[in-house]
Protein backbone atom coordinates (compact mmCIF):
# COMPACT_ATOMS: atom_id res chain seq x y z
CA UNK A 1 0.00 0.00 0.00
CA UNK A 2 3.01 2.27 0.56
CA UNK A 3 6.06 2.76 -1.60
CA UNK A 4 9.55 3.94 -0.73
CA UNK A 5 10.39 7.45 -1.67
CA UNK A 6 14.01 8.59 -1.61
CA UNK A 7 14.79 11.96 -0.11
CA UNK A 8 18.12 13.50 -0.94
CA UNK A 9 19.70 16.40 0.89
CA UNK A 10 20.88 18.98 -1.62
CA UNK A 11 23.05 21.96 -1.04
CA UNK A 12 22.48 24.95 -3.23
CA UNK A 13 25.56 24.21 -5.21
CA UNK A 14 26.00 24.39 -8.96
CA UNK A 15 25.99 21.00 -10.66
CA UNK A 16 25.12 19.03 -7.52
CA UNK A 17 21.76 17.81 -8.79
CA UNK A 18 23.00 16.46 -12.11
CA UNK A 19 25.94 14.84 -10.37
CA UNK A 20 23.59 12.86 -8.14
CA UNK A 21 21.15 11.99 -10.91
CA UNK A 22 23.91 10.65 -13.14
CA UNK A 23 24.93 8.24 -10.35
CA UNK A 24 21.47 6.69 -10.66
CA UNK A 25 21.40 6.95 -14.45
CA UNK A 26 24.59 4.93 -14.75
CA UNK A 27 22.91 2.06 -12.95
CA UNK A 28 19.77 2.27 -15.11
CA UNK A 29 17.52 3.54 -12.37
CA UNK A 30 14.50 5.28 -13.88
CA UNK A 31 12.99 8.30 -12.24
CA UNK A 32 9.22 8.10 -12.20
CA UNK A 33 8.53 11.31 -10.32
CA UNK A 34 10.61 14.02 -8.70
CA UNK A 35 10.01 17.13 -6.72
CA UNK A 36 12.35 19.64 -5.16
CA UNK A 37 11.51 22.26 -2.64
CA UNK A 38 14.15 24.51 -1.23
CA UNK A 39 14.92 26.97 1.48
CA UNK A 40 17.57 29.59 0.94
CA UNK A 41 20.32 27.32 2.23
CA UNK A 42 19.42 23.78 1.20
CA UNK A 43 16.88 21.68 -0.59
CA UNK A 44 15.41 18.23 -0.34
CA UNK A 45 14.75 16.35 -3.54
CA UNK A 46 12.11 13.66 -3.27
CA UNK A 47 12.05 11.01 -5.97
CA UNK A 48 10.09 7.91 -6.85
CA UNK A 49 12.27 5.51 -8.80
CA UNK A 50 11.96 2.17 -10.52
CA UNK A 51 14.01 0.36 -7.88
CA UNK A 52 14.14 2.28 -4.59
CA UNK A 53 16.27 -0.21 -2.62
CA UNK A 54 18.93 -0.36 -5.31
CA UNK A 55 18.88 3.42 -5.79
CA UNK A 56 19.25 3.95 -2.04
CA UNK A 57 22.21 1.56 -1.90
CA UNK A 58 23.91 3.40 -4.78
CA UNK A 59 23.47 6.75 -3.04
CA UNK A 60 24.85 5.40 0.25
CA UNK A 61 27.82 3.90 -1.52
CA UNK A 62 28.57 7.31 -2.99
CA UNK A 63 28.25 9.01 0.36
CA UNK A 64 25.14 11.01 -0.63
CA UNK A 65 23.00 12.12 2.31
CA UNK A 66 19.74 10.30 1.58
CA UNK A 67 16.82 8.79 3.41
CA UNK A 68 14.07 6.27 2.58
CA UNK A 69 10.54 7.27 3.57
CA UNK A 70 7.40 5.32 2.94
CA UNK A 71 4.64 7.32 1.27
CA UNK A 72 1.19 6.46 -0.07
CA UNK A 73 0.70 6.25 -3.81
CA UNK A 74 -2.96 6.39 -4.68
CA UNK A 75 -4.51 6.32 -8.11
CA UNK A 76 -7.15 8.82 -9.10
CA UNK A 77 -8.67 10.37 -12.21
CA UNK A 78 -6.95 13.44 -13.55
CA UNK A 79 -9.78 15.94 -13.10
CA UNK A 80 -9.76 18.39 -10.22
CA UNK A 81 -12.93 16.82 -8.89
CA UNK A 82 -11.29 13.42 -8.70
CA UNK A 83 -8.40 14.95 -6.78
CA UNK A 84 -10.71 16.72 -4.40
CA UNK A 85 -12.76 13.62 -3.76
CA UNK A 86 -9.72 11.50 -2.97
CA UNK A 87 -8.24 14.06 -0.61
CA UNK A 88 -11.57 14.58 1.10
CA UNK A 89 -11.46 10.96 2.32
CA UNK A 90 -8.31 11.76 4.27
CA UNK A 91 -9.41 15.10 5.63
CA UNK A 92 -12.72 13.63 6.78
CA UNK A 93 -10.75 11.07 8.77
CA UNK A 94 -8.99 13.99 10.52
CA UNK A 95 -5.66 13.54 8.73
CA UNK A 96 -3.57 16.38 7.45
CA UNK A 97 -1.36 16.21 4.40
CA UNK A 98 2.30 17.05 5.08
CA UNK A 99 3.16 17.10 1.42
CA UNK A 100 1.83 15.82 -1.84
CA UNK A 101 2.85 15.66 -5.49
CA UNK A 102 1.54 13.77 -8.44
CA UNK A 103 2.42 12.34 -11.81
CA UNK A 104 0.30 10.90 -14.61
CA UNK A 105 0.43 7.49 -16.22
CA UNK A 106 -1.96 6.44 -18.99
CA UNK A 107 -4.50 9.13 -18.24
CA UNK A 108 -4.54 8.26 -14.55
CA UNK A 109 -3.04 10.49 -11.91
CA UNK A 110 -0.95 8.97 -9.16
CA UNK A 111 -0.86 11.00 -5.99
CA UNK A 112 2.11 10.66 -3.69
CA UNK A 113 0.90 11.60 -0.25
CA UNK A 114 2.57 11.86 3.10
CA UNK A 115 0.11 12.33 5.97
CA UNK A 116 0.69 12.97 9.62
CA UNK A 117 -0.57 9.48 10.55
CA UNK A 118 0.47 6.57 8.40
CA UNK A 119 -1.68 3.91 10.04
CA UNK A 120 -4.86 5.98 9.89
CA UNK A 121 -4.15 6.80 6.24
CA UNK A 122 -3.87 3.10 5.39
CA UNK A 123 -7.15 2.51 7.14
CA UNK A 124 -8.83 5.19 5.00
CA UNK A 125 -7.55 3.54 1.82
CA UNK A 126 -8.85 0.14 2.90
CA UNK A 127 -12.23 1.42 4.03
CA UNK A 128 -12.84 3.63 1.02
CA UNK A 129 -11.43 1.03 -1.35
CA UNK A 130 -9.15 3.60 -2.96
CA UNK A 131 -6.97 2.28 -5.76
CA UNK A 132 -3.25 2.35 -4.92
CA UNK A 133 0.04 1.10 -6.25
CA UNK A 134 2.71 -0.75 -4.34
CA UNK A 135 6.46 -1.05 -4.69
CA UNK A 136 6.36 -4.04 -7.06
CA UNK A 137 4.26 -1.99 -9.51
CA UNK A 138 6.96 0.68 -9.88
CA UNK A 139 9.23 -1.32 -12.10
CA UNK A 140 6.49 -1.51 -14.76
CA UNK A 141 5.67 2.22 -14.75
CA UNK B 1 52.98 3.22 36.25
CA UNK B 2 55.86 5.73 36.17
CA UNK B 3 58.72 5.96 33.70
CA UNK B 4 60.83 7.92 36.20
CA UNK B 5 59.04 7.73 39.52
CA UNK B 6 61.59 9.86 41.42
CA UNK B 7 61.31 12.82 39.04
CA UNK B 8 57.61 12.49 38.23
CA UNK B 9 56.58 12.47 41.89
CA UNK B 10 59.29 14.77 43.26
CA UNK B 11 57.97 17.01 46.03
CA UNK B 12 57.21 20.59 44.97
CA UNK B 13 60.00 21.95 47.17
CA UNK B 14 62.60 19.73 45.61
CA UNK B 15 61.20 20.23 42.11
CA UNK B 16 61.45 24.01 42.49
CA UNK B 17 64.96 23.72 43.91
CA UNK B 18 65.91 21.65 40.85
CA UNK B 19 64.31 24.27 38.59
CA UNK B 20 66.33 27.07 40.20
CA UNK B 21 69.59 25.16 39.76
CA UNK B 22 68.78 24.36 36.16
CA UNK B 23 67.64 27.92 35.44
CA UNK B 24 70.96 29.31 36.63
CA UNK B 25 72.88 26.78 34.53
CA UNK B 26 70.67 27.66 31.55
CA UNK B 27 71.45 31.37 31.95
CA UNK B 28 75.17 30.62 31.89
CA UNK B 29 74.69 28.63 28.72
CA UNK B 30 72.37 31.14 27.08
CA UNK B 31 75.00 33.84 27.52
CA UNK B 32 77.02 32.06 24.81
CA UNK B 33 74.40 32.93 22.19
CA UNK B 34 74.71 36.31 20.46
CA UNK B 35 71.04 37.05 21.08
CA UNK B 36 70.97 36.31 24.82
CA UNK B 37 74.39 37.87 25.45
CA UNK B 38 72.96 41.15 24.20
CA UNK B 39 69.67 40.86 26.12
CA UNK B 40 71.37 39.81 29.35
CA UNK B 41 74.01 42.53 29.14
CA UNK B 42 71.41 45.20 28.39
CA UNK B 43 69.26 44.14 31.35
CA UNK B 44 72.12 43.41 33.72
CA UNK B 45 71.15 39.79 34.14
CA UNK B 46 73.42 36.89 34.92
CA UNK B 47 73.00 33.62 36.78
CA UNK B 48 74.25 35.46 39.88
CA UNK B 49 71.28 37.85 39.81
CA UNK B 50 68.80 34.96 40.07
CA UNK B 51 68.18 34.00 43.71
CA UNK B 52 64.71 32.50 43.45
CA UNK B 53 62.31 31.39 40.74
CA UNK B 54 60.54 34.70 41.26
CA UNK B 55 63.59 36.46 39.82
CA UNK B 56 62.68 34.91 36.46
CA UNK B 57 60.48 37.97 35.97
CA UNK B 58 63.59 40.13 35.55
CA UNK B 59 64.30 38.40 32.24
CA UNK B 60 62.61 39.86 29.14
CA UNK B 61 60.31 37.67 27.06
CA UNK B 62 61.54 35.92 23.94
CA UNK B 63 59.16 35.92 20.97
CA UNK B 64 58.83 34.02 17.74
CA UNK B 65 59.95 37.19 16.03
CA UNK B 66 63.27 37.07 17.92
CA UNK B 67 63.82 33.60 16.48
CA UNK B 68 63.01 34.84 12.98
CA UNK B 69 65.34 37.80 13.26
CA UNK B 70 68.18 35.56 14.38
CA UNK B 71 67.61 33.04 11.64
CA UNK B 72 69.28 30.63 11.21
CA UNK B 73 71.97 30.26 13.92
CA UNK B 74 71.81 33.45 15.97
CA UNK B 75 70.23 31.72 18.96
CA UNK B 76 72.78 28.90 19.20
CA UNK B 77 74.41 28.62 22.62
CA UNK B 78 76.92 25.95 21.61
CA UNK B 79 79.22 25.76 18.57
CA UNK B 80 77.33 24.50 15.53
CA UNK B 81 79.80 21.61 15.43
CA UNK B 82 78.17 20.32 18.60
CA UNK B 83 74.68 20.37 17.05
CA UNK B 84 73.40 17.22 15.37
CA UNK B 85 69.97 18.20 14.12
CA UNK B 86 67.81 21.18 13.38
CA UNK B 87 64.09 21.50 12.92
CA UNK B 88 62.65 24.44 11.06
CA UNK B 89 59.16 25.82 10.55
CA UNK B 90 57.85 26.30 7.04
CA UNK B 91 58.23 30.06 7.29
CA UNK B 92 55.14 30.87 5.26
CA UNK B 93 54.81 34.21 7.05
CA UNK B 94 58.41 35.39 7.07
CA UNK B 95 61.73 33.83 7.99
CA UNK B 96 61.35 30.31 9.30
CA UNK B 97 62.16 29.58 12.94
CA UNK B 98 65.00 27.16 13.51
CA UNK B 99 65.59 25.04 16.59
CA UNK B 100 68.99 23.40 17.05
CA UNK B 101 69.65 20.22 19.01
CA UNK B 102 72.79 18.64 20.40
CA UNK B 103 72.96 14.87 20.89
CA UNK B 104 72.25 15.40 24.60
CA UNK B 105 69.18 17.49 23.70
CA UNK B 106 67.86 14.72 21.45
CA UNK B 107 68.42 12.11 24.17
CA UNK B 108 66.59 14.25 26.72
CA UNK B 109 63.76 14.87 24.27
CA UNK B 110 63.37 11.14 23.54
CA UNK B 111 63.22 10.54 27.30
CA UNK B 112 60.55 13.23 27.66
CA UNK B 113 58.38 11.63 24.96
CA UNK B 114 58.96 8.11 26.36
CA UNK B 115 57.86 9.37 29.76
CA UNK B 116 54.62 10.71 28.25
CA UNK B 117 53.90 7.53 26.33
CA UNK B 118 54.59 5.33 29.35
CA UNK B 119 52.26 7.52 31.39
CA UNK B 120 49.29 6.69 29.14
CA UNK B 121 50.02 2.98 29.25
CA UNK B 122 52.19 2.37 26.20
CA UNK B 123 54.78 -0.37 26.84
CA UNK B 124 57.61 -2.14 25.03
CA UNK B 125 55.11 -4.84 24.02
CA UNK B 126 53.07 -2.37 21.97
CA UNK B 127 53.07 -1.66 18.25
CA UNK B 128 53.13 2.09 17.77
CA UNK B 129 52.20 3.61 14.41
CA UNK B 130 53.06 7.25 13.84
CA UNK B 131 50.88 9.03 11.28
CA UNK B 132 52.75 12.34 11.57
CA UNK B 133 54.75 13.71 8.71
CA UNK B 134 58.45 13.02 9.24
CA UNK B 135 61.07 15.50 8.16
CA UNK B 136 60.91 18.99 9.58
CA UNK B 137 57.62 18.45 11.42
CA UNK B 138 58.65 17.43 14.94
CA UNK B 139 55.67 15.11 15.45
CA UNK B 140 57.41 12.57 13.23
CA UNK B 141 60.93 12.18 14.59
CA UNK B 142 59.93 13.35 18.07
CA UNK B 143 57.55 10.44 18.60
CA UNK B 144 59.82 8.07 16.69
CA UNK B 145 62.77 8.46 19.06
CA UNK B 146 60.50 8.52 22.11
CA UNK B 147 58.76 5.29 21.11
CA UNK B 148 62.10 3.61 20.36
CA UNK B 149 63.49 4.72 23.71
CA UNK B 150 60.41 3.17 25.33
CA UNK B 151 61.06 0.00 23.38
CA UNK B 152 57.79 -0.22 21.45
CA UNK B 153 57.80 -1.67 17.95
CA UNK B 154 57.50 1.43 15.80
CA UNK B 155 55.72 1.75 12.45
CA UNK B 156 56.87 5.06 10.95
CA UNK B 157 53.93 5.20 8.52
CA UNK B 158 54.10 9.01 8.18
CA UNK B 159 51.16 11.12 7.01
CA UNK B 160 48.42 10.48 4.48
CA UNK B 161 47.40 7.49 2.37
CA UNK B 162 44.55 6.41 4.57
CA UNK B 163 44.03 3.00 2.96
CA UNK B 164 47.67 2.11 3.55
CA UNK B 165 47.42 3.29 7.17
CA UNK B 166 44.48 0.92 7.65
CA UNK B 167 46.38 -1.95 6.05
CA UNK B 168 49.33 -1.35 8.41
CA UNK B 169 47.04 -1.15 11.42
CA UNK B 170 45.55 -4.51 10.53
CA UNK B 171 48.63 -6.35 9.23
CA UNK B 172 51.04 -5.19 11.95
CA UNK B 173 48.38 -5.38 14.67
CA UNK B 174 49.05 -1.79 15.66
CA UNK B 175 47.93 -1.07 19.23
CA UNK B 176 48.82 2.64 19.53
CA UNK B 177 48.68 5.58 17.19
CA UNK B 178 49.91 9.13 17.15
CA UNK B 179 47.45 11.07 15.03
CA UNK B 180 45.99 14.53 14.76
CA UNK B 181 42.35 14.62 15.88
CA UNK B 182 40.76 15.68 12.59
CA UNK B 183 42.59 12.85 10.85
CA UNK B 184 41.57 10.36 13.55
CA UNK B 185 37.92 11.01 12.69
CA UNK B 186 38.68 10.74 9.00
CA UNK B 187 40.56 7.47 9.49
CA UNK B 188 37.64 6.02 11.45
CA UNK B 189 35.18 7.09 8.75
CA UNK B 190 37.21 5.45 6.01
CA UNK B 191 37.51 2.26 8.09
CA UNK B 192 33.75 2.04 8.45
CA UNK B 193 33.26 2.79 4.75
CA UNK B 194 35.61 -0.08 3.95
CA UNK B 195 33.68 -2.40 6.24
CA UNK B 196 36.39 -2.44 8.94
CA UNK B 197 35.04 -2.00 12.45
CA UNK B 198 38.07 -0.66 14.34
CA UNK B 199 36.60 -1.87 17.62
CA UNK B 200 36.44 -5.46 16.43
CA UNK B 201 38.80 -5.80 13.50
CA UNK B 202 41.86 -3.99 14.89
CA UNK B 203 43.97 -4.15 18.06
CA UNK B 204 43.96 -0.37 18.56
CA UNK B 205 43.69 0.64 22.23
CA UNK B 206 45.60 3.87 22.89
CA UNK B 207 46.01 6.91 20.69
CA UNK B 208 47.90 10.14 21.26
CA UNK B 209 46.17 13.12 19.72
CA UNK B 210 47.58 16.60 19.49
CA UNK B 211 48.83 19.42 17.27
CA UNK B 212 45.29 20.77 16.81
CA UNK B 213 43.02 22.25 19.43
CA UNK B 214 40.06 19.96 19.89
CA UNK B 215 37.14 19.78 22.24
CA UNK B 216 36.31 17.14 24.83
CA UNK B 217 33.33 16.17 22.66
CA UNK B 218 35.62 15.47 19.71
CA UNK B 219 37.87 13.34 21.90
CA UNK B 220 34.89 11.30 23.08
CA UNK B 221 33.69 10.86 19.54
CA UNK B 222 37.12 9.63 18.45
CA UNK B 223 37.27 7.24 21.40
CA UNK B 224 33.87 5.81 20.51
CA UNK B 225 34.53 5.54 16.80
CA UNK B 226 37.88 3.79 17.19
CA UNK B 227 37.20 1.99 20.48
CA UNK B 228 40.33 3.45 22.12
CA UNK B 229 41.47 5.75 24.89
CA UNK B 230 42.66 9.02 23.38
CA UNK B 231 45.19 11.19 25.19
CA UNK B 232 45.90 14.79 24.49
CA UNK B 233 49.50 15.71 23.83
CA UNK B 234 51.05 19.12 23.54
CA UNK B 235 54.25 20.17 21.98
CA UNK B 236 55.75 22.84 19.81
CA UNK B 237 58.91 22.84 17.75
CA UNK B 238 60.40 25.74 19.74
CA UNK B 239 60.15 23.53 22.84
CA UNK B 240 61.62 20.49 20.98
CA UNK B 241 58.26 19.22 19.77
CA UNK B 242 55.87 16.65 21.23
CA UNK B 243 56.27 15.72 24.88
CA UNK B 244 56.18 19.14 26.54
CA UNK B 245 52.90 18.27 28.25
CA UNK B 246 50.71 15.18 28.13
CA UNK B 247 47.58 13.88 29.74
CA UNK B 248 47.81 11.07 32.25
CA UNK B 249 45.14 8.37 32.43
CA UNK B 250 42.95 10.70 34.50
CA UNK B 251 42.31 12.61 31.23
CA UNK B 252 41.98 15.78 33.23
CA UNK B 253 44.64 18.26 32.20
CA UNK B 254 48.12 17.79 30.76
CA UNK B 255 51.13 17.36 33.04
CA UNK B 256 53.80 19.76 31.93
CA UNK B 257 57.25 18.44 32.74
CA UNK B 258 58.72 21.00 35.07
CA UNK B 259 62.18 19.42 35.13
CA UNK B 260 62.31 20.46 31.45
CA UNK B 261 60.54 23.82 31.49
CA UNK B 262 59.44 26.56 33.86
CA UNK B 263 55.79 27.45 33.31
CA UNK B 264 54.21 30.89 33.46
CA UNK B 265 50.75 32.02 32.33
CA UNK B 266 50.46 35.70 31.39
CA UNK B 267 47.82 38.07 30.15
CA UNK B 268 48.74 38.45 26.45
CA UNK B 269 47.84 42.14 26.51
CA UNK B 270 49.29 43.43 29.82
CA UNK B 271 52.02 40.72 29.91
CA UNK B 272 51.44 40.40 33.66
CA UNK B 273 51.02 36.97 35.24
CA UNK B 274 47.38 35.92 35.61
CA UNK B 275 46.00 34.46 38.84
CA UNK B 276 46.34 30.71 39.20
CA UNK B 277 43.55 28.98 37.29
CA UNK B 278 42.90 31.89 34.92
CA UNK B 279 43.19 31.67 31.16
CA UNK B 280 46.24 33.27 29.60
CA UNK B 281 49.19 32.77 27.31
CA UNK B 282 51.62 30.00 28.13
CA UNK B 283 55.21 31.21 28.60
CA UNK B 284 57.97 28.61 28.86
CA UNK B 285 61.62 28.68 29.83
CA UNK B 286 63.71 25.66 28.84
CA UNK B 287 65.92 24.41 31.67
CA UNK B 288 67.09 21.13 30.22
CA UNK B 289 68.42 22.07 26.80
CA UNK B 290 71.91 23.11 25.79
CA UNK B 291 72.09 23.88 22.07
CA UNK B 292 69.37 26.50 22.08
CA UNK B 293 67.92 27.55 25.42
CA UNK B 294 64.86 29.79 25.28
CA UNK B 295 64.06 32.14 28.15
CA UNK B 296 60.47 33.12 28.84
CA UNK B 297 59.33 32.14 25.38
CA UNK B 298 55.84 33.38 24.49
CA UNK B 299 54.17 30.31 22.98
CA UNK B 300 50.97 32.14 21.86
CA UNK B 301 49.04 29.12 23.15
CA UNK B 302 46.22 29.91 25.53
CA UNK B 303 45.62 27.73 28.53
CA UNK B 304 45.35 27.81 32.30
CA UNK B 305 46.90 25.95 35.22
CA UNK B 306 44.53 23.45 36.79
CA UNK B 307 44.59 23.91 40.57
CA UNK B 308 44.94 20.98 42.96
CA UNK B 309 46.83 17.72 42.97
CA UNK B 310 46.36 15.01 40.38
CA UNK B 311 45.20 11.63 41.72
CA UNK B 312 47.88 9.97 39.57
CA UNK B 313 50.50 11.11 42.07
CA UNK B 314 52.58 13.19 39.68
CA UNK B 315 53.57 16.53 41.14
CA UNK B 316 54.16 18.36 37.87
CA UNK B 317 51.55 21.03 37.21
CA UNK B 318 48.65 20.36 34.89
CA UNK B 319 47.56 22.73 32.16
CA UNK B 320 44.08 22.71 30.69
CA UNK B 321 43.27 21.59 27.18
CA UNK B 322 44.32 24.32 24.79
CA UNK B 323 41.78 27.00 24.06
CA UNK B 324 43.48 27.88 20.80
CA UNK B 325 46.33 30.22 20.06
CA UNK B 326 46.31 33.87 20.85
CA UNK B 327 46.96 34.13 17.08
CA UNK B 328 43.81 32.09 16.29
CA UNK B 329 41.56 34.39 18.22
CA UNK B 330 38.83 35.73 15.98
CA UNK B 331 37.72 39.27 16.64
CA UNK B 332 34.30 39.77 15.09
CA UNK B 333 32.21 42.86 15.79
CA UNK B 334 34.45 43.54 18.77
CA UNK B 335 33.83 40.10 20.28
CA UNK B 336 36.82 37.85 20.99
CA UNK B 337 36.20 34.20 20.27
CA UNK B 338 37.99 30.97 19.50
CA UNK B 339 37.11 28.27 16.95
CA UNK B 340 37.19 25.66 19.73
CA UNK B 341 34.14 27.29 21.33
CA UNK B 342 32.19 26.72 18.12
CA UNK B 343 33.45 23.17 17.76
CA UNK B 344 32.41 22.31 21.31
CA UNK B 345 28.82 23.26 20.51
CA UNK B 346 28.68 21.58 17.10
CA UNK B 347 30.02 18.29 18.48
CA UNK B 348 27.13 18.08 20.92
CA UNK B 349 24.69 17.47 18.07
CA UNK B 350 24.63 13.83 16.99
CA UNK B 351 22.93 14.90 13.75
CA UNK B 352 26.15 16.66 12.72
CA UNK B 353 29.40 15.21 11.39
CA UNK B 354 32.88 16.29 12.51
CA UNK B 355 33.79 18.48 9.58
CA UNK B 356 33.01 22.18 9.69
CA UNK B 357 34.28 25.43 8.25
CA UNK B 358 34.01 28.95 9.64
CA UNK B 359 34.03 31.76 7.09
CA UNK B 360 34.30 35.40 8.07
CA UNK B 361 33.00 37.69 5.37
CA UNK B 362 31.94 41.22 4.78
CA UNK B 363 28.28 41.57 3.84
CA UNK B 364 27.44 45.16 3.00
CA UNK B 365 29.05 47.19 5.74
CA UNK B 366 29.08 44.52 8.32
CA UNK B 367 31.25 41.53 9.14
CA UNK B 368 29.45 38.24 9.42
CA UNK B 369 30.30 34.71 10.41
CA UNK B 370 29.11 31.78 8.33
CA UNK B 371 29.47 28.30 9.77
CA UNK B 372 29.09 25.39 7.40
CA UNK B 373 28.76 22.01 9.03
CA UNK B 374 28.21 18.58 7.54
CA UNK B 375 25.18 16.52 8.45
CA UNK B 376 26.21 13.11 9.71
CA UNK B 377 23.47 11.70 7.48
CA UNK B 378 20.03 12.69 6.27
CA UNK B 379 17.98 11.47 9.19
CA UNK B 380 14.70 13.04 8.13
CA UNK B 381 12.95 14.18 5.01
CA UNK B 382 11.09 16.84 6.89
CA UNK B 383 12.08 20.48 6.35
CA UNK B 384 10.76 21.61 9.64
CA UNK B 385 13.08 19.21 11.47
CA UNK B 386 16.13 20.51 9.59
CA UNK B 387 15.05 24.10 10.13
CA UNK B 388 14.40 23.42 13.80
CA UNK B 389 17.87 21.88 14.10
CA UNK B 390 19.43 24.92 12.42
CA UNK B 391 17.62 27.24 14.82
CA UNK B 392 18.67 25.26 17.87
CA UNK B 393 22.35 25.21 16.84
CA UNK B 394 22.27 28.95 16.18
CA UNK B 395 20.62 29.57 19.53
CA UNK B 396 23.33 27.66 21.38
CA UNK B 397 26.09 29.35 19.40
CA UNK B 398 24.62 32.74 20.15
CA UNK B 399 24.52 31.99 23.87
CA UNK B 400 28.18 30.98 23.79
CA UNK B 401 29.58 33.57 21.38
CA UNK B 402 27.29 36.50 22.14
CA UNK B 403 26.77 37.09 18.43
CA UNK B 404 24.56 35.37 15.89
CA UNK B 405 26.31 33.44 13.15
CA UNK B 406 24.71 32.17 9.95
CA UNK B 407 24.58 28.43 9.84
CA UNK B 408 24.48 26.27 6.78
CA UNK B 409 23.93 22.54 6.93
CA UNK B 410 25.80 20.83 4.13
CA UNK B 411 25.83 17.27 2.84
CA UNK B 412 28.27 14.77 4.22
CA UNK B 413 31.58 14.79 2.38
CA UNK B 414 31.05 18.20 0.82
CA UNK B 415 33.58 20.19 2.86
CA UNK B 416 37.22 19.76 1.91
CA UNK B 417 38.81 16.86 3.75
CA UNK B 418 42.18 17.65 5.22
CA UNK B 419 44.78 15.11 6.07
CA UNK B 420 47.12 17.68 7.58
CA UNK B 421 46.21 20.24 10.21
CA UNK B 422 42.61 21.11 9.50
CA UNK B 423 41.93 24.65 8.36
CA UNK B 424 38.76 25.63 10.16
CA UNK B 425 38.66 29.38 9.60
CA UNK B 426 38.63 31.31 6.35
CA UNK B 427 38.82 35.06 6.75
CA UNK B 428 37.48 36.82 3.65
CA UNK B 429 36.70 40.10 5.38
CA UNK B 430 37.46 43.29 3.58
CA UNK B 431 38.88 46.20 5.44
CA UNK B 432 36.38 48.98 5.07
Amino acid sequence: MTINQISIFLENKYGKLSEILSLLGKEHIRIIAATIADTSEFGIMRIIVSDPQKAYAILKENNVSANLTDVLAVVTGSSADDFAETLAHFTKAGLSIEYMYCFAVNGKAILIIRTNNREAAREVIRRQNIEYICESDLIQL
Amino acid sequence: MYWQQDIETLSRDRLEKLQLERLKATLDLAYNSPFYKKTMDENGISSDSIHSLDDLKKIPFTTKNDLREHYPYGMAAVPIKQCVRLHSSSGTTGNPTVVLHSQKDLDEWANQVARCMYMVGIRDTDVFQNTSGYGMFTGGLGFQYGAEKLGALTVPAAAGNTKRQIKFIRDFETTCLHIIPSYATRLAEVMYEEGVDPRKNTKLKIICIGAEPHSEEQRKRIEQLLGVKAYNCFGMSEMNGPGVAFECTEQNGLHIWEDYVIVEIIDPVTLKPVKDGELGELVLTTINREAMPLLRYRTRDLTRILPGNCPCGRTHKRIARFQGRSDDMIILKGVNLFPIQIETILMQFKELGSNYLITLETVGNSDEMLIEVELSDLFTDDYSVLQGLTKEIIRQLRDELLLTPRLKLVARGSLPVQEGKAIRVKDLRKII
